[in-house]
């Protein structure tokens, strides 16, 4: 099968690879590039697990087909924390115990940084709303909510100057 | 809110620092099953039978192994012929022939999904379309999926060597009556018959997936000289060490099982399905394999908790002493015998002291994936029932519904249905706890009800093995063969730290692989922190005794004149008493002086006491669409000490709202066929973050004296008591009382408006 050539910036570096006409970005970010941070939980669109920020919007990378990353900026979960420095979303999920078996959490972080970048104060329907997208078994999300308001808090202090 | 904080003092046990493991697991560098990748690896896939129930009368491969990229193709003719040995899976046990053959069918397909070949080739789509070139002639069988039908004498039968065990004499025709139980004391009839009031009612509820959201996998590596390295993500990599071995016939030392990160088990992960598969294909093609469930095939052949119809009678006096109570519960076991019934039976009651029962409980084969353990296998539908009867008796006799549990509530002492004295469980304590919540007292709003439940799960102990040894600088490693699904490494840390009184932050946590560490049974039945911590405090005890000694040796004087503190070894001999020794200084002599420091223990712990909780919680239902949403609920639990509260309070939530989903949305749709057609997130509906509010917890601390830092296990119970708080809550809103689950809109619509 002739293979597709895709370039596109992931967490900011430049990237290609070679993909299947039907292979999913997931896929591609997982398999081709070692990317395994993305999680597959049901390749059809309804966890989240493999929640990506594409060109600014939050897409499930099972949904999107690799080819479509062309030209694109794709964010991913290896690319929330700055070098070293957690973002205070990951800082909270860890100090709330906001994760269990951690197999949803990337999803969450993905999600959760994606709601705080455009809303810095959501209400607790709104971050529940949010994340509906997004299954956990493990934690029942009460801590999950707790951590994104939380780290919301922090990002507006902040970003207000004292 | 909490109870009041436990009287006893300590340093790190109780507190909430960062897990050791959390850093890599919210940056997404944790490895989990599905994000193992071998050198040289190949793909494989796995064809599943697309019948409920049929005969295979062939396989042919030919095609499949002509195409260009495909290296091994197995069948459940390359399975060796195994004996009917009982196996130990997790708590529960099966049959190792039937292991074998739900791993790979042989003669029979038994329900939608199983799998029939695999096939290992260069690429995951190569070993796709390899699966479309297998042809598998089947002679399509009836089959069965409700258990009701699948107990009529005209259904068919599932396996021609399954007799019910259980009734006295066996019976000589196979049927699909696996296993009979029966457990009680005193006179039930009798007691029914004088009892002042009494109910009765059948309650029902579906099978329902532990709905994990990492998909199974693995990767296994055969080598020529027979050894075989697997890696996987299980609830114990022991299990699916010892099974894979017994299924192929390794001996156990040829296997080593690497345990990768798990993505969720509650149960369902303490068995093999991929593994000797995989083996199998490495075997045939000389190169790793890779297998991965879709979502799909979770579903479709990975095992659910059983549904169950349940008939229950309760009789009670007009102070509301439950006299009686007379129930049969009949549990799915799925394609193959399982052992729920049991554990079923003995927790029904077992929070609650009745003089007088009889309960018995069956499980029944039919058409659908076997069961596994999901959460206190067994217990959340049998005590569904009761605590739905218990509240049809107090609505009777007009009387409080934590009263009426209080005055029947199981006490430090009481015997329960088999006769076996409770320890020091905290049941009242939890009742009183939810009567002084303000939840309990709050006023509802309209087309709002308030239901409360209780529940018992009788945990575990279990053979566990730690390592602790101290580095060269004085810094600490613990060493498990216990799986963390939800936060145990921090657990472990903790105790090790309290015991060697060093910093948390100094303590790191590995899990070794089955060849690094000796024996461990899974994650599971909440005897992990229990256990496996016991045996990480042991080892730790063992090492301040060793560094004693060699304190003592530098001092020259008696070990018995050192003690142990934050500081180190610290000298009580006259005369020397401001001589101290840090652990860093001790450790720093360990190149040149002496031997290296560490202990090891393995651990097969009694002293576990049953979990108990109580769970309050408010519903609003829509009148016009007959839709029930939670929107107050609150956990209690007496949870022993808890080590990390905020992994304890994790687990009551998460087990609550695993148990919301169980009593309002969740279940298999089976077409007529005998097929999955919910095989999927979107159809198969689990709690979203929407769907629920924040889950208010109430840790009861009644410290467990049988383990030194007072654990009780808590993984459990938390999924026992929703059923019925949901239901009675449900009911109350709705004006009519519900008894099957799930709650589903058009149900609790039809029962509030039965002339529509
Ligand atoms: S894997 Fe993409 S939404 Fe589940
Ligand atoms: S922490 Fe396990 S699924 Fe969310």
């Amino acid at each position: 099968m002739s293979k597709i050539h895709v370039t596109t910036t992931i967490n900011g570096d430049e990237s290609e690879f070679l993909c299947t006409p039907g292979e999913t970005l997931l896929d591609a970010l997982r398999n081709r590039l070692g990317l395994t941070g993305s999680k597959e939980g049901c390749g059809s669109g309804d966890c989240g697990a493999c929640t990506v920020v594409m060109d600014g919007q939050m897409v499930c990378s099972c949904l999107v087909l690799a080819a479509e990353a062309q030209g694109t900026t794709i964010d991913t979960v290896e690319g929330v924390a700055e070098g070293s420095e957690l973002h205070p979303v990951q800082q909270k999920f860890l100090e709330r115990g906001a994760l269990q078996c951690g197999f949803c959490t990337p999803g969450f972080i993905v999600a959760s940084k994606a709601l705080l970048d455009h809303n810095p104060d959501p209400s607790e329907t709104e971050i529940r709303y949010w994340l509906a997208g997004n299954l956990c078994r493990c934690t029942g999300y009460d801590k999950i909510v707790r951590a994104v308001q939380d780290a919301a808090a922090e990002l507006r202090q902040e970003r207000t100057p004292a | 809110m909490n109870a009041p904080e436990s009287k006893r003092a300590f340093r790190y046990v109780g507190t909430r620092p960062v897990r050791p493991d959390g850093v890599e697991k919210v940056t997404g560098k944790a490895i989990y099953g599905p994000d193992y990748q071998a050198a040289n690896m190949l793909h494989g896939a796995i064809l599943r039978s697309p019948h409920a129930h049929a005969r295979v009368r062939s396989i042919d491969t030919k095609k499949a192994e002509a195409l260009t990229g495909v290296k091994a193709v197995v069948t459940g003719a390359d399975f060796p012929t195994t004996e009917h040995i009982i196996m130990a899976v997790g708590e529960s046990s099966s049959d190792l022939v039937h292991l074998s053959r739900n791993c790979m069918a042989q003669d029979k397909v038994l329900y939608d999904g199983h799998a029939v070949a695999a096939v290992a080739a260069t690429s995951d789509e190569i070993a796709r379309e390899a699966l479309d070139l297998i042809e598998v002639d089947y002679e399509v069988l009836p089959h069965v999926l409700g258990i009701e039908e699948a107990l009529a004498d005209d259904a068919p039968v599932l396996h021609d060597d399954v007799f019910t065990k259980g009734v006295n004499p066996t019976p000589d025709k196979p049927s699909n009556a696996a296993m009979r139980v029966e457990m009680g004391k005193g006179d039930p009839e009798k007691a029914m018959a004088d009892a002042d009031v009494t109910v009765s009612g059948r309650y029902t509820c579906e099978a329902v997936h532990q709905g994990y959201i990492e998909p199974h996998a693995c990767v296994s590596a055969w080598d020529s000289d027979g050894q075989v390295r697997i890696w996987a993500s299980s609830q114990g990599h022991f299990a699916v060490r010892s099974l894979t071995a017994k299924i192929l016939l390794i001996s156990e030392a040829d296997i080593r099982v690497t345990p990768l990160e798990i993505g969720g088990g509650f149960g369902g992960k303490t068995t093999i399905y991929l593994e000797p598969v995989a083996t199998l294909l490495s075997k045939k093609s000389g190169r790793p394999v890779r297998l991965a469930m879709s979502r799909a095939e979770v579903f479709r052949a990975s095992g659910p908790a059983p549904g169950a119809v349940i008939d229950i009678t309760m009789g009670a006096n007009k102070d509301g002493m439950i006299t009686a109570v007379d129930m049969e519960f009949k549990y799915h076991a799925g394609a193959y015998p399982a052992i729920t019934a049991h554990s079923g039976a003995s927790s029904a009651l077992s929070h609650y002291t009745i003089e007088n029962s009889r309960v018995i409980g069956w499980e029944v084969l039919c058409n659908r994936p076997g069961t596994k353990a999901y959460r206190a296998p067994g217990a959340p539908q049998s005590i569904y029932a009761v605590e739905c009867a218990l509240d049809e008796i107090a609505e009777k006799l007009g009387m409080d519904k934590i009263e009426i549990r209080l005055k029947n509530a199981a006490r430090p002492g009481d015997p329960n249905i088999m006769g076996i004295p409770q320890g020091e469980i905290g049941y009242v304590e939890c009742l009183e706890a939810a009567r002084d919540h303000p939840h309990w007292s709050a006023p509802l709003g309209p087309n709002q009800g308030r239901g409360i439940a209780g529940g018992a799960w009788g945990n575990y102990g279990g053979p566990s093995t730690a390592q602790v040894s101290i580095a060269e600088d004085g810094t600490v490693l613990v060493t498990t063969g216990s799986p963390d699904i939800g936060g145990s490494r921090a657990a472990m840390a903790m105790m090790a730290a309290e015991t060697l009184q060093v910093p948390y932050e100094k303590v790191r946590v590995a899990i070794a692989d089955t060849s690094s560490i000796g024996y461990s049974m899974v994650t599971g039945g909440s005897r992990t922190t229990f256990a496996t911590g016991l045996a990480v405090t042991n080892a730790s005890n063992e090492i301040i005794e060793n560094l004693k000694g060699r304190a003592a040796n530098i001092w020259e004087v008696n070990a018995s004149e050192v003690a142990w503190g934050e500081e180190g070894a610290v000298c009580l001999a006259e005369g020397k008493t401001d001589e101290t020794m840090s652990l860093a200084a001790l450790a720093a002599r360990t190149t040149f002086m002496v031997g290296a420091i560490g202990a090891e223990s393995s651990v097969n712990p009694g002293g576990f006491l049953p979990g108990v909780g109580v769970h309050i919680c408010d519903t609003e239902v829509d009148p016009e669409t007959g839709h029930a949403k939670v929107v107050r609920y609150t956990a209690i639990q007496d949870v022993g000490q808890p080590i990390h509260p905020d992994y304890v309070e994790g687990q009551m939530q998460g087990g609550a709202v695993q148990g919301i989903g169980w009593a309002l949305n969740e279940a298999y749709l089976y077409n007529d066929k005998g097929c999955l057609d919910n095989p999927g997130f979107l159809d198969y509906r689990m709690p979203v973050a929407s769907d629920v509010p924040m889950i208010d917890t109430v840790m009861v601390e009644k410290f467990n004296p049988g383990h030194p830092y007072g654990i009780k296990g808590v993984g459990e119970v938390p999924i026992v008591p929703p059923l019925g708080a949901v239901a009675c809550s449900v009911s109350e809103a709705a004006g009519v009382r519900m008894r099957d689950l799930p709650l589903t809109p058009d149900r609790v619509h039809e029962a509030m408006h039965p002339d529509d």
